[in-house]
């Protein structure tokens, strides 16, 4: 069942993605070319994206549990560090280049375009880069994970 | 059919966006983060089990895509430019840096505003601006990629 909920939830993901607009490089470059003819739609995206999960949120942890595992899940930490920082930074910067975050990127490969597999294949390269250079911090995220299955 | 990028399809898009991200956390008690769950496939210390549910998502996002090629088929243009020089290099600066900073678009965008942590706050505001500044930079800088 959960590996069913996962396959499904991931569909429903990438249809919301095609349809908002977030699938479409040269939206998104539009969108981010504020000093430029800004394209504002995008923003209705997350501004959309939030408020259903602004209120789903506080609906969903409101219950005793999940429905198919034994807690939730929720990261914890508050604090500011220059990882998250200059992790945002590549990241936009990355984002700006090309008009593709991970999830449009992975949606987008069913475009069949060879430059869409060039893109994917070095973000997967990039993940693995930084568990290369940085060893991973979240031992408690995995313990976390492992515990409510 | 509405145009897909257009206000109300961002708005209808993005509120679809928004319940798989909610029904992640009330059926799976887990937040939506997209380069975490794919990170997270390929990582070396990541349990079999673990793997097999990561990868059940990323699948149904390629045949989620499927499906918006048939319908929607101006939804999937392809990448930006060709120049796969680029591509290269916005896909290693994407990977890398969504996992140092913890999350993208949908972990500390769409799931993190919605809890408004303070991280998730912090990152998207400043990847928005490195988005900003990158795309100012290309398009009236150097007056546009190749």
């Amino acid at each position: 069942m959960r590996l069913v909920s996962f396959f499904a939830l991931g569909a429903l993901f990438a249809i919301g993605l095609g349809i908002s607009g977030m699938t479409q490089p040269a939206k998104v470059v539009g969108f981010l070319d504020l000093f430029g003819a800004w394209d504002p739609a995008l923003m209705f995206v997350m501004g959309g994206a939030v408020m259903v999960n602004f209120v789903g949120y506080r609906l969903a942890v409101g219950r005793p549990h999940p429905l198919l595992a034994a807690r939730f899940d929720v990261p914890t930490r508050r604090d500011i560090d220059w990882q998250l920082l200059l992790g945002a930074t590549l990241f936009g910067a990355g984002w700006g280049l090309a008009g593709f975050c991970p999830g449009p990127a992975l949606v987008a490969l069913a475009s069949g375009s060879v430059d869409v597999m060039v893109f994917v294949g070095a973000m997967f390269a990039g993940f693995v880069l930084k568990d290369l250079v940085i060893k991973p911090a979240a031992p408690k995220l995995q313990a976390g994970l492992a515990a409510s299955r | 059919m509405i145009e897909p990028g257009s206000i109300p399809a961002a708005l209808v898009g993005g509120a679809v966006i928004g319940l798989a991200a909610a029904l992640m956390l009330a059926v799976n008690g887990r937040i939506l983060g997209v380069s975490g769950i794919a990170a997270g496939m390929i990582a070396a210390g990541t349990s079999g089990s673990e793997r097999l549910l990561r990868g059940a998502f990323l699948l149904g996002m390629l045949v989620g895509g499927l499906a918006i090629g048939r319908v929607i088929p101006q939804a999937l243009p392809g990448a930006l430019t060709s120049n796969h020089g680029v591509l290269a290099l916005a896909g290693l600066a994407v990977g890398f840096g969504t996992r140092l900073g913890g999350g993208c678009t949908s972990g500390h965008g769409v799931c993190g505003m919605a809890r408004l942590s303070p991280r998730s706050l912090v990152a998207t505001g400043v990847f928005m601006a490195a988005g900003f500044a990158t795309v100012f930079v290309i398009r009236h800088v150097l007056g546009g990629l190749s």
